[in-house]
């Protein structure tokens, strides 16, 4: 993640680039805003002359009120999230059992979304977005986090044009992939506490990469989106490759519909491919002396099927709704390892040809059962499948001299409760039993809170 | 890799190329009261697809595929607007990759901008719920609104369709001269109605109080979109006791539960209202609405 100092990244944000055809629309636009802003001022000032109802019925004139998110120009939101955790084991020791951990070094403290958190209060990401048309060909699109730990990260900042050819939406910049379901959704908009452990050992967190991205629209009743993303493919489980050209490729396809007005569904099939020039990951050898490997030539292949089911009674998700999601990913890697590497001879104690071929999935139910109030279950399960490593093959190693990588199916059962006085606050608790560690139970507590604050967000589907 | 890169995009794109030529205008209306409206004014020049139920409330509606799909198709969208599909609607525009329904294309049709609206805040502030900056939009209850939106509405249609020009301008001047005389029926049976103190859910009858003369004074929800709590409720009570209202207002689409318990506990009789086109049977197109909208207020009332 690239991280900058704030001052820049709003600069950055306002500076607007105008195209010279759209300069009369723009400024017909500003116009039109310093008129409202004299409105409002005016109004202001007479309500503090005479205090009146603040919904006292005044009529409009008609002519404009464009569809927009806010009556400013860029559209601005922040989300603030904070939570309480009580985790029985020290998440200093979190590690997913058989799988290569995403930062490197232990889960904590990196990737977005990965990890149990910290234990007690913590603050986490403030998330602030921007948002407005550009032009009339294009929109921008802007989310910086502002982590707890006072560093800024830019989780999206794209551009976007949409229907330049019928159907087709281009995106390009930064942004979440489009691999799965969930992946999309910024932590504010999950139905947990936490991102699943599919999500968590195979990307990280959210994976989201700089690039290019095309989605088409079938024009057909039934809906048919395909899709495909190209991009730098720096992030796990891809690394930098200081290469011209495409490190990592998506494609994706979805098809979804309504049954009547009360049910909707969404089934997806994604594929992702990277590589990973140099990713080096710490482990432990059989006599439990801690070792640095390094993997080298990997490529990482990974498919995915998502499905989606929505139901509310007639449509009308107010009262009562219930929603079911699912995902199953499947990784293949293959390329080279090195094992123990010793910094001052800058060798490695063994090295060979390392394939892996592992997956996860996870299900689960959120059930709205009164208004305001939802109550949610999650299942996870992740096998680390099968693992060929040409040194272990030839008697020089054991399985056991990898420790992190030895045969394990992490599995975690969460459940949670959640109240929103309104759409722009919710208060959550959770409990989850987390075996994700080889051989120990984490049971976890959290209590959070989400809230939004200024424009109304909307909510993909 | 890239080669099934550029393959897609081929195929992508030539897909998108050779899309069947529509004979008729297809409108994506976002409430069942502008699809009705655009079947009327349309004909069989149109196809009207009707986006929700009158079962759905308009201000939380999931943004789901089939809706997606559908905007990709339409040549025109026919929405409330002034924020009432603020947290759906944008999302369908942006995913639909259609061009000619984006916000300033003639495509892109909002009922509320075509009329002045009621209860605009002099400022918005959360603390008051959920407020429409843009003020109340339901505006769709007054049929003096609805035949000015009717009007543009019209106009909108030739402008898109000019081929058929004349076929929109005659079927509008047809509906304007029967709207014309309904309306003036309708103020005839309602002019009973003059003057009674109702009780409403949400403030979605703004409108309609508006045109019949009705005296809105009081609103279950404590703020917009804030669902009554007990001791909200108990304290409309006792008000309603101190200070008796005529009818409580529901709409078909309103929770049931907080009016009944109001009107059982006060004796106030309730009138269950369509609120749009199809939430009652009798409701089947805007005359029907009105119709039944005010032989249900007089039923209620008994006048």
């Amino acid at each position: 993640m690239v991280r900058k100092p704030l001052a820049a990244l709003m600069a950055a944000a306002f500076a607007t680039p105008l195209g010279v055809a759209a300069q009369d629309a723009e400024i017909e636009t500003l116009r039109e805003q310093i008129r409202q802003l004299e409105e409002r001022v005016e109004r202001a000032e007479q309500r503090r002359a005479a205090p009146a109802s603040p919904a006292a019925p005044a009529a409009m004139d008609s002519s404009r009120s464009m569809l927009s998110d806010n009556t400013f120009n860029p559209a601005i939101s922040l989300i603030l999230d904070a939570k309480y955790r009580n985790l029985e084991e020290s998440p200093e020791t979190y590690q997913i059992g058989g799988f290569v951990p995403a930062g490197g070094h232990g889960e904590e403290g990196h990737g977005h979304g990965a990890g149990p958190g910290e234990r007690g209060f913590s603050l986490e990401e403030s998330e602030l977005t921007l948002s407005a048309n550009i032009d009339p060909y294009f929109s921008g699109y802007f989310t910086a986090a502002v982590t707890g730990e006072d560093e800024i990260e830019v989780e999206e900042a794209f551009v976007q044009n949409s229907g330049f050819v019928p159907g087709l939406t281009i995106k390009a910049g930064r942004f979440f992939s489009a691999f799965g379901y969930q992946n999309e959704q910024h932590p504010h908009a999950w139905d947990f506490a936490d991102i699943p452990l599919v999500h968590q050992a195979f990307f990280g967190g959210n994976l989201a990469d700089d690039g290019v991205q095309l989605r088409w629209v079938a024009p057909t009743p039934l809906f048919v989106e395909l899709g495909g993303e190209a991009g730098r493919g720096a992030n796990f489980p891809g690394s930098e490759r200081d290469k011209n050209g495409l490190n990592a490729g998506a494609l994706f396809a979805r098809v979804g519909g309504d049954i009547g007005f009360s049910h909707s569904y969404r089934f997806g099939l994604s594929y992702r491919e990277t590589r990973a020039a140099e990713r080096e990951y710490d482990d432990s050898d059989s006599a439990g002396t801690e070792i640095e490997n390094i993997f080298s030539d990997l490529e990482s292949k990974m498919w995915g099927v998502d499905f989606v089911w929505k139901w509310a009674p007639d449509g009308n998700s107010k009262a009562r709704n219930f929603k079911f999601q699912a995902e199953y990913f499947q990784r293949k890697e293959n390329g080279q390892l090195g094992y123990d590497f010793d910094d001052i001879t800058e060798t490695f104690a063994q090295e060979g040809a390392y394939t892996s071929e592992q997956n996860g999935w996870y299900a689960q139910v959120i059930y709205q059962f009164m208004p305001r109030w939802r109550f949610g279950v999650r299942y996870d399960r992740l096998d680390s499948g099968t693992l060929d490593y040409a040194p272990v093959a030839s008697g020089a190693l054991t399985r056991d001299d990898l420790q992190l990588l030895r045969a394990h199916e992490p599995e975690r059962s969460t459940a949670m409760i959640d109240f929103s006085p309104t759409e722009f606050s919710r208060l959550r608790l959770q409990f989850a039993q987390d075996k994700a560690r080889f051989d120990q139970t984490d049971n976890q507590i959290v209590l959070q809170y989400i809230m939004s604050l200024g424009a109304h967000g909307a909510h993909r589907f | 890799m890239r080669i099934l890169f550029a393959v897609f995009i081929l195929a992508a794109t030539s897909l998108a190329w050779v899309a069947p030529a529509q004979a008729k205008v297809n409108v994506f209306a976002c409430e069942p009261e502008w699809a009705s409206l655009s079947e009327a004014l349309g004909g069989d020049k149109v196809s009207v697809y009707q986006a929700t139920s009158p079962r759905q409330d308009p201000h939380r509606v999931e943004a789901r595929p089939s809706l997606i799909a559908r905007m990709r198709s339409a040549d025109l969208m026919v929405c409330n607007g002034a924020e009432l599909e603020v947290a759906w609607l944008p999302v369908l525009l942006k995913a639909s990759g259609n061009r000619s329904v984006q916000p300033g294309q003639p495509g892109h049709f909002l009922a509320a901008d075509q009329v002045d609206r009621l209860e605009v805040p002099a400022e918005v502030d959360r603390a008051m719920g959920d407020v429409h900056p843009y003020g109340n939009p339901h505006v769709h209850l007054d049929p003096r609104r609805i035949a000015k939106i009717g009007a543009a509405l019209s106009q909108r249609l030739a402008q898109i369709d000019p081929g058929s020009a004349d076929y929109y301008a005659a079927r509008g001047r047809d509906f304007q001269a029967r709207w014309r005389e309904a309306i003036a029926r309708w103020e005839k049976e309602a002019a009973a109605l003059k003057g009674l103190a109702v009780v409403t859910y949400h403030r979605d009858s703004v409108y309609l109080a508006d045109w019949l003369g009705l005296k809105l004074a009081m609103t279950i929800e404590p703020k917009p979109g804030i669902p009554p709590s007990a001791g909200h409720l108990a304290e409309l009570l006792t008000r309603l006791k101190a200070d008796p209202a005529d009818l409580i207002l529901r709409m078909a689409y309103n929770e049931p539960k907080a009016p009944q318990w109001l009107a059982e506990r006060t004796g106030v009789p309730i009138a269950v209202l369509p609120f749009t086109v199809g939430g009652t049977r009798e409701a089947g197109d805007l005359f029907g609405l009105f119709d039944d909208s005010i032989a249900r207020l007089r039923k209620a009332a008994g006048r």
